[in-house]
């Protein structure tokens, strides 16, 4: 387990400092962490793709941001990291769960947790898969790949690493 | 009134606000009317102009920040309405090219016909949203909602006139990047 606290704070430490998403229950304390703060200021998108434009805007207005969703919510912002985020070399750290990861889990999570790892890849989108142990190691790595290359990086969550309040 | 002339009355009120522009036609048209380093052409994302433009302001908060869209593109993300609504950027005007069509790819209907954009922007909660349909009432429209509190919307009905002959934008998307970037640092 990682605290949700902790990570927070870790991203927060790391200079990121504007927060969206759309919920999964995976990232409810992670979330729930997020929202306890005012300054953080973390604002729900409607959808993944507007999560990645809003992203874009305000990394291009000077903020470092993080987007939070499901690994479903990749399917919806494939054309925004492919036609956006790639093409123009604008960077954000995605956080996505990693539902359906080895087969188990309800059924509409089967199909993109199978694809999730090839889907980006065969997308470019470079990634890593947090664990309790690495956030710190992972997150130098997005942050290299942030600053000096200027693309997404995501980090994939499986069940159980946060705390979930629901 | 046409698009393009819509965009020659609008061009010269701008100063340095950052713009973002939504794809096909209207970063294009736009480009072809007066290309500024504001400028953040959108060639690909369709819908996400709102998004970006939200991103920006909300970084922003000092300026003003535009965002020139499409009645396609808008309907294409209408849930970024509400969003951009109970952000509640102050400095932050969203103007909507309105001629009732695809006209990127071939002018096929969209929806706003019957739909009113700027009615859908009023409930979703924008501080004002305005409809113009000639040329004369932009200049007024514009610097009405521009000393205005925002979120505002601004809706120009146009016939779809667009001049496809007209280039494409010539910047690469890391230059358009960069110079957007440049532009809001600077
Ligand atoms: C996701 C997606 N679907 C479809 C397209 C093709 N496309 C490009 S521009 C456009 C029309 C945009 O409509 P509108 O915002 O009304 O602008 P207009 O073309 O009328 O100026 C479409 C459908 C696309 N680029 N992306
Ligand atoms: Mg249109």
């Amino acid at each position: 387990m990682l605290s949700s606290k902790i990570f927070v704070d870790k991203l927060r430490g790391n200079g990121f400092d504007f927060f969206t998403g759309v919920p999964c229950s995976l990232l409810s304390g992670l979330i729930a962490e997020l929202e306890a703060i005012p300054e953080i200021g973390y604002i729900p998108s409607v959808r993944e793709d507007a999560g990645v434009g809003l992203c874009a805007g305000a990394y291009m207005g000077g903020k470092q941001p993080v987007l939070l969703m499901q690994n479903s919510g990749f399917g919806y912002s494939l054309n925004a990291f492919t036609s956006l985020n790639l093409i123009y070399k604008i960077p954000v750290l995605v956080v996505m769960s990693w539902r359906g990861f080895g087969g188990k889990d309800a059924p509409e999570h089967i199909i993109m947790g199978d694809i999730n790892e090839p889907l980006l890849k065969t997308s470019g989108m470079e990634y890593a898969v947090l664990d309790e142990n690495n956030s710190d190691q992972v997150l130098a790595t997005a942050l290299k790949k942030i600053n000096d290359e200027r693309v997404p990086y995501t980090l994939l969550v499986k069940k159980g690493l946060f705390d979930e309040r629901h | 009134m046409k698009g393009i002339e819509a965009f020659k009355v609008l061009a010269p009120l701008l100063k340095n606000e950052p713009t973002v522009l939504a794809n096909g036609f209207i970063s294009r048209a736009f480009f072809n009317v007066t290309d500024r380093k504001e400028n953040f052409y959108m060639i690909g994302s369709m819908g996400l102009a709102s998004s970006i433009g939200l991103g920006v302001a909300l970084a922003q908060p000092e300026r003003k920040t535009l965002i020139l869209d499409g009645d396609g593109n808008v309907l294409m993300a209408m849930g970024t309405l509400a969003m951009i609504a109970t952000c509640a950027p102050k400095n932050l005007i969203h103007i909507v090219i309105d001629n009732e069509v695809y006209e990127s790819t071939g002018s096929q209907r969209t929806l706003s016909h019957e739909i009113k954009l700027e009615e859908v922007a009023k409930s979703a909660g924008y501080k004002q949203a305005m409809r113009v349909t000639r040329p004369e009432e932009i200049q007024p429209a514009y610097e009405k909602l521009y000393q205005a509190e925002g979120p505002v919307f601004l809706l120009i009905k146009v016939e779809p006139a667009f001049d496809a002959s007209q280039g494409r934008v010539t910047h690469t998307p890391e230059q358009i990047r960069d110079r957007f970037m440049e532009s809001i640092a600077g």
